[in-house]
């Protein structure tokens, strides 16, 4: 299952990249599209939204569930990928591309205590 | 607690099935992708291991007369050896126990097929009933135990000329063979098989039954064959396009059939009596069972989510999904009987009420979209 190495992730299995301007990238891991199946609908959130950490901000769902994504860290959000809302499939296909929407975060030391590829890869047996 | 397994499940492991606990089954649900799988069995050919559903044979002078007084349907369709009937099988309350094909094989032999979690349930229901009937027939669950049959189904436009690929002496005997009706062929590579041109998706093609002993080598045959392994998952997605019920989900013990669709399948004209008509007779309609198609987006149809009719009186889906081949999704659901086809009633989704048109089952048959 891969984990790429540069990203920051959550035990809810979000992925997390901190962009050059400090803006926050996230989206959901390998190990969570193949978990739920043939995704089929996302919901994302609106731009200018502000979440704590931990809000349901996002939600994507499968034939067989509908997973709630969290913000990984407090922020608004500054962008939305809307093609992927459009292609719910392209999760399946990569989910480190079809990131879901990006945040300015409040706190730019919050990225930091995400966990690294190792600690999430422990957490899902890998 | 260990799971129970079908004489496929090392088939199913080396294919790198997702395996699941299906109501105590180790059971695929998919293959790698349910989506095509899906469209395999729409466009070609695909099968299931539904090797956890139980043949019954029940056997004995009195098996019609038997049989007449415990199903809903009237056995009585079945004059011509060979022809089948769908049917369920009602408590004293008229709530249902199981739904159920049957199949007429002689005067004295007619065969069941029985869901797997409710096998157990059914056999001890059915034992009761030869004894208060004092009908004497003998019953026999063919699943665990002694000579197992074990089932595959195989569907889809290609499904028949695959299996005669593989079991060149069946097709004499089943290429003339009508929908609904079942054939012995006792000399086959794999031993003795039981082929009905019956199914659970919405296509042609058949359910095959062979010695367990026999099924592992069958299924790989039909994998050098060409037909596509298909899970759980797809077997959902085919079905609920098909406007075919599932039982435990659609109707259980508490519900009266008549508000799940299946008037169609009930015998009330006849003089014949049944466990449950005089409860049913009484209790009358009083859901609808309609599909539903999500027009606004917002989720995906699921069981349980509440629909609200335009009087403002409630529903509930009973089975939801998003349809591979209308790519729309859909459900099921017990409405009142205020609602009619063609009306606009809206779903509660995560505090949202989404639009969705109510159609006549079924969504998908033979490959063509029917609802739009």
């Amino acid at each position: 299952m891969n984990i790429p190495a540069d990203l920051k992730y959550t035990e809810s299995h979000e992925w997390v990249r901190r962009e050059e301007d400090g803006s926050l990238t996230v989206g959901i891991t390998e190990y969570a599209q193949d978990a739920l199946g043939d995704i089929v609908f996302v919901e994302l959130p609106q731009v200018g939204k502000a979440f704590n950490a931990g809000d349901d901000a996002a939600v994507v769902e499968s034939v067989k569930a509908a997973s709630d994504i969290y913000s990984p860290v407090s922020g608004t959000v500054s962008a939305v990928n809307q093609p992927v809302a459009d292609a719910p499939d392209s999760i399946n296909s990569d989910a480190y591309s079809a990131w879901l929407f990006k945040l300015t975060p409040t706190d730019a030391g919050a990225f930091d205590k995400l966990l690294d590829a190792d600690a999430y890869g422990k957490t899902t047996g890998n | 607690m260990t799971l129970k397994a079908t004489p496929l499940n090392s088939a199913h492991r080396a294919l790198g099935a997702k395996m699941v606990d299906f109501g105590g089954w180790d059971m695929p649900v998919n293959y790698g992708s349910q989506i095509e799988e899906h469209n395999a069995v729409r466009s070609d050919a695909g099968m299931f291991d539904v090797a956890h559903m139980c043949v019954v044979d029940i056997k004995g002078a009195n098996t019609r007369a038997f049989l007449r007084g415990l199903l809903a349907n009237n056995v009585d369709k079945l004059q011509v050896p060979g022809k089948a009937l769908y049917s369920c099988m009602l408590n004293t309350e008229a709530g249902v126990i199981d739904d159920l094909i049957v199949y007429f094989l002689a005067e004295d032999w007619f065969r069941l097929v029985v869901n797997a979690g409710t096998a157990d349930k059914d056999v001890a229901w059915m034992n009761a009933q030869n004894v208060a009937s004092g009908a004497g027939v003998t019953i026999t669950q063919r699943r665990d135990g002694n000579d197992p049959i074990a089932l595959i189904a195989v569907q889809g436009p290609n499904a028949r000329a695959k299996v005669w690929q593989v079991l060149p002496n069946a097709q004499a005997a089943s290429e003339n063979m009508k929908p609904f009706n079942v054939v012995i062929v006792p000399d086959t590579a794999f031993g003795e098989a039981m082929i009905a041109r019956t199914g659970y998706t919405g296509e042609d093609g058949f359910e095959i039954g062979v010695p367990a002993a026999q099924a592992e080598a069958l299924w790989n045959a039909f994998v050098a064959a060409g037909i596509a392994p298909a899970g759980l998952g797809a077997r959902d997605t085919l079905r609920l396009e098909a406007g075919m019920n599932l039982y435990g989900q659609d109707m259980d013990e508490t519900v009266n059939p008549l508000d799940a669709g299946l008037a169609w399948t009930i015998d009330l004209v006849s003089e014949r009596d049944f466990i449950g008509k005089a409860a049913l007779q009484a209790k009358g309609q009083n859901f609808q069972f309609v599909g539903l198609i999500l027009r606004e987006k917002g989720g995906i149809l699921r069981a349980h989510q509440r629909v609200v009719a335009a009087s403002g009186n409630f529903g509930e889906i009973t089975s939801g999904t998003f349809s591979p081949s209308m790519q729309q999704a859909i459900a099921l659901a017990r409405v009142p009987m205020d609602v009619a086809v063609g009306d606009t009633v809206h779903v509660i989704i995560r505090d949202k009420q989404l639009a969705a048109s109510v159609v006549k089952l079924p969504f998908v048959r033979n490959g063509k979209v029917l609802a739009a």
